[in-house]
């Protein structure tokens, strides 16, 4: 069963929370990681190392740069 | 020593340790003479002929935020937890970041790190290390830490010399102040090397006691029957301040730290040179450093980690470089061997014994071995003197390594 883009949204945030400790439920799709979450370049890469664990998606680095909103993260994983 | 040289004071204290938290817990565990040496229930355990330890007494993941301590290895947490005490003892004084170093250090670095980010790249593939693993296993990595949280600008050293470092760090610290380069410096060890690869490899060097049925009395300090040292794991750090920063700001002074002594062996690259002569060396640089007669001083925190070869080596060169005068103890008998991490826990030691004026007394210790003179304290603690009084902290390491830092009282 696919997991829904509730299912995903809830398990980036909990990722998010345990590297950076932004509380879970200010990560909502129309966040920007840089501009609106203060996340830095470095833990973006533990955000992918974590999520290609949580949801089994390889995320390449040079998909990973153009990942910029927590929206464009979700659409990765979904498709 | 020069009358007009920059005298270097401890204003602030932090530890976390084997047998408490912080400082205070830390030091009345010391004084009622409890053991922080636990029997391990990690998976290794039963494939090294070890299976206990000095555990610390609180985990630093407890303390620190998760996000933090994920991206710290073990040594750096320790580091980070005793760092912000001891800044926090001093009165977090202000100091510009030019003016303010840090010199932290560990005998081995970032082992646990090491091992463990060996086994996701052999299992799991390179792309699946945190991109933390090398500021996680290098061996200044606790020291870079503490200078990032601090804004340090004066410079963030990191000396190693195995069981030595912590007190080496002390003496670099000491001599960045007097030349001039630092107001205010961070300084002390850390370590967290309890792991199976190295209870292994110290017990291929035959140095560690074997004593599993009685974990508590492992660590036993010139007793007859000791038979090796017990690890143990935490931090110890000091805050150094030149005395007119520290009067400039009316901070608490605990001591003056006014010595430090260094030497090589040149001998054997663990063995103890048999007639002390590169400890004899070292502790006599120290007073002369100080401008101290041996006379001066009234307590020595000694090295002796309860190996048959060290500690009675250690004492009977005490004896020739200061006497048989002062109230000698081991503190690695309650708290186990820190190796980098006990220059520094054993520094804030010798500066409570100095403030408070009482000497912990070393426990395990049933039947005193052959040959030694000096004073050891055991069965009980003992007071020291009022007035102008001075204490010994040694640490020796694998390479011959000697260092002593004195202190003296405020």
């Amino acid at each position: 069963m696919a997991a829904t883009e509730q299912d995903i949204l809830e398990g980036l945030g909990k990722i998010i929370n345990e590297i950076t400790g932004i509380p879970a439920a200010e990560v909502t799709p129309e966040k920007s990681f840089v501009d609106d979450l203060d996340i830095d370049s470095l833990s973006m890469v533990e955000i992918a190392v974590a999520a290609q664990d949580e949801f089994g998606v390889e995320i390449p680095d040079d998909q990973l740069k153009n990942l910029k909103t927590v929206k464009d993260v979700l659409t990765f994983i979904q498709n | 020593m020069s009358a007009n040289r920059v005298r270097v004071v401890v204003t602030g204290l932090g530890a976390t340790t084997p047998v408490g938290g912080d400082v205070a817990s830390s030091w009345s565990a010391l004084l009622a003479g409890q053991s922080g040496v636990r029997t391990l229930t990690e998976d290794w355990i039963d494939t090294v002929p070890v299976t206990f330890a000095g555990t610390a007494a609180v985990d630093p993941t407890e303390v620190l935020p998760r996000p933090e301590s994920r991206r710290l290895d073990r040594s750096e947490q320790f580091a980070m937890v005793a760092a912000r005490e001891a800044w926090q003892d001093a009165g977090a004084p202000e100091v510009a970041p030019e003016r303010l170093g840090v010199v932290v250090s560990s005998g081995i670095g970032g082992i646990n790190t090491t091992l463990s980010a060996y086994d996701t790249y052999k299992e799991r593939g390179w792309n699946r290390l945190s991109p933390f693993t090398v500021p996680m296993l290098m061996p200044n990595g606790p020291a870079a830490w503490i200078g990032l949280d601090r804004g340090a600008q004066a410079g963030v050293h990191a000396t190693v010399s195995a069981c030595a470092s912590g007190a080496e760090a002390i003496g670099y610290a000491m001599d960045m102040i007097r030349s001039g380069r630092a107001d205010v410096v961070i300084a002390g060890g850390t370590e967290a090397a309890i792991h199976g690869l190295n209870v292994a490899a110290f017990a291929a060097a035959r140095a560690m006691s074997t004593r599993n049925d009685d974990p508590q009395g492992a660590s036993r300090p010139w007793d007859r029957d000791r038979d090796g040292f017990v690890l143990g794991e935490g931090a110890g750090i000091l805050v150094l301040e030149s005395e007119e920063h520290a009067r400039a700001r009316e901070a608490r002074i605990y001591a003056y730290a006014s010595g430090v002594g260094y030497s090589a062996d040149s001998h054997h690259i663990t063995q103890p040179e048999p007639e002390g002569r590169g400890i004899i060396m070292a502790m006599t640089q120290a007073l002369t450093d100080a401008g101290l007669t041996g006379q001066d001083v009234k307590h020595v925190n000694a090295h002796a980690t309860s190996t048959p070869a060290g500690d009675v080596i250690e004492v009977q060169a005490m004896a020739k470089a200061i006497g048989n005068h002062p109230l000698v103890t081991s503190t690695k008998s309650m708290t186990g061997h820190l190796l980098g991490g006990a220059g520094g826990i054993e520094s804030v030691f010798t500066v409570k014994a100095l403030q408070e004026r009482v000497v912990p007394a070393t426990i395990n210790l049933d039947n005193v071995d052959d040959g030694i003179e000096v004073d050891l304290v055991h069965g009980a603690n003992r007071a020291l003197p009022a007035g102008d009084i001075a204490a010994v902290n040694n640490s020796f390491g694998f390479g011959g390594h000697n260092v002593t830092v004195v202190f003296k009282g405020a």
